[in-house]
Parts: C-alpha cells; structure tokens; sequence
C-alpha cells in the first residue's frame, strides 16, 4: 500500500540520483541534514499500522491457534465418514457442510492448515539458520568465501524451485518432514543472498569501522553490531518467503505430490473438490480451503509488506 | 559488450553442467530402487541384476552419467518404460501447449499491468492508485491452484462460457484452441500481473521525479508521448528482470491448469511420469525445463544489454 512515507523516500532518493556528486561540503552537508529531519519527523509521527494490518495479524493469529490447539477443540474427526451425511451444505452439525464421504470439512480445513503452516514456518527456519547465517559471515568477512558461496547460491537458484522439488519427492516419499526438509533448502540460498546483501552494506558503516578500531572481535561484531541491523529485512524477506513455500506446498499437494491423503491439507482440500465432478456438484468443497489459503496469503503478504514500509526497506533489495 | 555476454554464456554453460549432474545424480542417489518400481518387490535377485545391467545401472556413476549426457545431446533421454514412448517425444508434442499457455498469459499480464501502472504513476495516492494497488495486492495472494478451480466453477460450470477441459491443437483450429486456453492462461497470470504492476508503479514514480521528465514537460510534450518515450524505458528494467525471475512461478503454474484443464503439456506428462514412478521421463523432463529456464535467463540478459546499455560497465 503506498503512502506519503513511500513518495518521501522516492523524492529524496531521486534527489540524491539526480545529485550523484554533491559539488561542495556544503550540499552534502545539506542534503544529509534533511534527511535527517525527514527521519526523525518520521519516527516522531509514524502512521499507525491500520485496521487492515490488525485483521490480518487477527487472522494469521487465528489460524495459528486453531491449527495447533485442533485436538483439543469440539471438532469432529476429520477423517470420519458419517455415510447419513454426504455432500451435505453448511448446517448446525457441520459448519462448512461435508464432502463426498460425508467428511466435515470444517474439521478437515481446521487440520489442514497444519501443514501449510509447518511447512510455511519450518522452511523458512531452515533457510534462515544455514542460509541467514552464510550470509551474515558471507558478507561481512567477503573474500574468496563470499565469492564461492555467492556462485554457488546463484547457481542453486537457477533451477525452478517446483520441478527439483516434484523430481526430489518422485524418489523420496513425500511425507511433511521430507517436504518441509527440501523447502526448507530451496530456502537457503534465497535467505542467504538478501541476509548477505543487507550484511555488506551495514559492514562498511562507520559504526562497523568504529568498533572494528575499538577491537571488537570479529563475532562480536557479527552479532552485536550487524545482526540487529540486519533482523528488518530478514523478518519482511521471512514472511513473504513463507508465504511463497505456503504455495508451492500446496501446488504440489494439489498435484497431489505432497503429503498423502486422507491427512488434509489445504493444497489437497482444493484438489479433492476439484475432481470427480464436484465443482459441478458440490463447490463448497473447494471454496472452503481456496479461501482460506486465499486469506492467509494475503495477510502473510500484508503482513510483510506494511513492515517493510515501517522499517523503510526498499522493494527492490527484496 | 561481447565480452559480457560471453562471460555470461560461459555461466550459462557451467550452471547447465551443474543442472545436468544434479539431475542425474537424483535418480542414483536418492533411495528407491528402480528394478523394485519395474519389476516390483517379488522378483527375483537374477532377474533384477539382468535389468540392471540392461539399463546399464551396474557400471560406475561416472560412466553412466557421460552415457547419458552423450545420448541426451543426440536427442535421446531414454524411453518411458510404461509405455515405451521418448521422453523427446513426450517433450515435443507437450511444449507447445504449455509454452502457449506461457505466452498468452504473458500477453495478458503485460496487456493489463503495463497501461495500469502507466495511467497510475502520474498521479500516485489517488483513488484510482489505491484501488488498483490493493486489488494488484490481492492478486498475489492468488496462486493458481487456488484461482483456476474458481474460475472453472464460475466460468465453465456456472456460466458455460469456456470448456471446464479439452485441448485442441491451434494448427487444427486456431479459433477453438484460443478458446479452451483462455480460462488456463487467465488462471495462472494472475500472480504476474500484480507482480508486473507493483514494480512498474514504483519505478515509474521515481523516474517521473527525474529531471529529465521535467524538461520534457517544460518542453510541452505531451502527457502521452512522455509516459512513453521519456517514462517506461527508464522504468522498464526492474520488469524485466522480474518477469524473468516470474518464469519459475509460471512453470508451477501451468503444471496446475494442465493436470485441472487436462491439457497435454509437459507438466501433465510430468506429474505423470512421478506418480508412475517413471523415472527417466521425470529425469528427462526436469533436465530440459530446467535447461530452458537457464537459456531464458541468459535471453533476458542479452536483452538487457540492448534495454540498458550500463549492465555491460559493471
């Protein structure tokens, strides 16, 4: 969502583009001092987050929640076939109504989120611990590590995602610990090239010089001097990271290459309400679970975005 | 110039090796025994060593792996051994379908984004912006196995307007064939579109805060001829590279509307292939798409340089 906050930077930003060399002290000396007014103005009056902002919060929370506490929630199993009920639409005894083998499909939406959301968070964390810190030390220490490691990150990245996965689960059975295992390394090297991006640029600041000629010592530096720099632009990269392994699970589960049935998932919720006719004959299979993994996307990817703005990360270095 | 694009087709050709060795490394690495997915698990230890030696698994990985790169440059990635149909073949009649389905969809995104973001940049934090910005929003949160099944239940089953499957070639009728790859293509470029206009919109908002567009303006052109001539090249090299990156999204994506459509493209064949446990189609089919994704990076580049001549200095 663009705000005055977002147009601000792109005007001082084209300022400075425009001024590449500032011909005296005087305009760099000028130009740094607004810079500095406009951030301090900001930080003085931040927008607030907005309500949109909280629903999805709201709503991530929700899902989090129900997904985790699913045992211990009124639910119905969510793979019991009650044989008087098939195809049945929404009513007091089940909500969203049930599917073809008269499953309640509240409860299999309800447990079906756990595995999009195991694989969304888990992934990332993978990617994050290797990927994160390669490309903290990566680029901060630079040299022949960075060199090699950056080659080889943009080789792995050359290769589309979705086949090395569905070629990966063809010989390797595709359970939850497997997917969120192979996810979780397609992850690395995108973690590793935005961590190793944001690390360079906070490794040549003053600050960085100044606890270097101080005597820090190297992982003192690393953590305390650039990590915390570091950590906006990972939490906005995670989120939207998670929400693309959120995809290309359920990508893969709708071409029914994920976790196996009957153990839902949202990917193959909409998968099984799309075959043997049930778009034609009962929709409501599939709504459910298009609108809920449409729902967590959209506040995933809100989520990142509006935190992306509050931190001031530009889209491009994302 | 020359020298960048060679450099860069020198990384084409390593990362191409690199692909090669990896993909063939996945069928004889990972666990899973071919003879047991053939012959299946009652078989005897004799006759399993005779299919080995058939499908020249016994000798060492090195040698296995020039056999096969040697045959995959004359053309020949092996046979499907469920139906004893090349995976060339496979490959052939499967890639005009899905790269159609590419195309139109890439025509659609550009059609819809590149005019929006043009219309909307000259006056940001307007209604129209807000609007078109939260919709694009919500468009990427529209992967397209989660918009196709609502289009095939509005589209093809509500209104009757477009086939729910079917797929005839566009050589035999172009008119029909266009028809039944609409609701696809419409499917999976929803995600582009939003992704196109977002960057576009904000490139275009600093450019038009350049000097340059300030003189034009001074100069008395017109609205038009600036948002075309002065405004979009400048502002067209992140889309570029983005809908080079987007590539890797669609190839998921026609993988979903060919196996929902069931249209015959290589992402039917493949998902086939995998739950046939048919190993050297998928091996076959993952080295090629993954070939070609790389020789589409490398294209993009190349256009770069003539878009951007300032890539070559770095």
């Amino acid at each position: 969502m663009p705000d005055d906050r977002e147009l601000l930077d792109t005007k001082s930003s084209a300022r400075l583009l425009a001024n590449p060399l500032p011909g005296t002290a005087a305009t760099d000396e000028a130009i740094l001092a607004t810079e500095e007014t406009t951030e301090r103005d900001d930080l003085l009056k931040q927008k607030p987050f907005g309500f949109l902002f909280w629903f999805a919060v709201g709503f991530v929370g929700v899902v989090i929640l129900s997904a985790a506490l699913a045992n211990l929630l009124p639910l119905q199993n969510p793979n019991f076939q009650h044989y008087t009920s098939l195809n049945q639409g929404p009513s007091a005894a089940h909500w969203l109504g049930t599917d073809d083998l008269g499953r309640d499909l509240l409860a299999r939406l309800v447990f079906g989120a756990r595995v999009s959301l195991i694989v969304g968070f888990f992934g990332v964390l993978i990617g994050l611990v290797v990927g994160g810190t390669a490309g903290l030390v990566s680029g901060y220490r630079g040299g022949r590590l960075d060199v090699a490691l950056n080659a080889v990150s943009f080789i792995i990245l050359a290769f589309p995602a979705i086949v090395a996965v569905i070629a990966i689960v063809t010989f390797w059975k595709a359970t939850l610990l497997h997917i969120t295992i192979i996810l979780g390394i397609a992850t690395i090297p995108l973690m590793y090239r935005v961590i190793r991006a944001s690390s360079l640029s906070f490794a040549q600041r003053d600050f960085v010089v100044a606890a270097k000629t101080m005597g820090a010592t190297d992982s003192r530096i690393v953590l305390r001097e650039i990590l915390p720099n570091v950590i906006p632009v990972t939490v906005t990269f995670s989120l939207i990271t998670m929400a693309g392994l959120i995809v290309i699970e359920g990508t893969l589960a709708f071409l029914g290459l994920s976790v196996a049935l009957p153990t839902p998932s949202w990917g193959n919720l909409i998968n099984e309400g799309t075959s043997n006719g049930a778009l034609s004959t009962d929709p409501f299979i599939m709504l459910w679970p298009a609108l809920a993994m449409f729902l967590l996307l959209w506040s995933i990817n809100l989520i990142g975005d509006r935190l992306r703005q509050r931190f001031d990360i530009r889209e491009g270095l994302l | 110039m020359a020298k960048y694009l060679i450099r860069r087709f020198l990384q084409l050709l390593v990362v191409s090796f690199i692909i090669s060795v990896l993909v063939f490394m996945l069928v004889h690495l990972l666990p899973g025994d071919p003879t047991v997915s053939i012959l299946g698990a009652n078989d005897t230890a004799a006759n399993r060593a005779i299919l080995l030696k058939q499908l020249g698994l016994n000798l060492p990985l090195w040698h296995q792996y020039v056999i096969w790169l040697n045959a995959a440059f004359h053309g020949n990635l092996g046979t499907s051994y469920l139906d004893h149909e090349s995976v060339t073949h496979i490959l052939a009649t499967g890639a005009p379908v899905s790269i159609e389905l590419i195309l139109i969809s890439q025509i659609l995104a550009f059609a819809i984004a590149i005019p929006l973001a043009l219309v909307v940049s000259r006056k940001p934090n307007r209604p129209v912006d807000n609007v078109s910005t939260a919709a694009t929003f919500g468009l990427l949160a529209l992967p397209p196995f989660v918009v196709a099944p609502l289009l095939v239940a509005i589209f093809a089953v509500g209104l009757g307007w477009f086939p729910a499957t079917g797929y005839v070639p566009f050589t035999q009728a172009p008119l029909t064939n266009l028809h039944d790859m609409i609701l696809p293509s419409i499917a999976i470029t929803a995600g582009s579109i939003a992704v196109y206009f977002r960057v576009l919109r904000s490139d275009l908002i600093s450019t038009l805060q350049q000097d340059f567009i300030t003189m034009a303006r001074s100069k008395g052109l017109s609205n038009r001829r600036i948002m075309w001539r002065h405004a979009f090249r400048p502002s067209s090299f992140s889309l570029l590279a983005v809908a080079g990156i987007n590539i890797g999204s669609l190839i998921a994506g026609t993988f979903v509307v060919e196996l929902l459509f069931t249209l015959p493209g290589i992402g039917y064949a493949l998902v086939q292939a995998v739950e046939q446990s048919d190993y050297l189609v998928v091996q076959g089919i993952s080295l090629v798409v993954a070939i070609a994704f790389v020789v589409l990076q490398f294209i993009i580049d190349f256009i770069f340089t003539i878009v951007d001549p300032r890539v070559v200095r770095e």
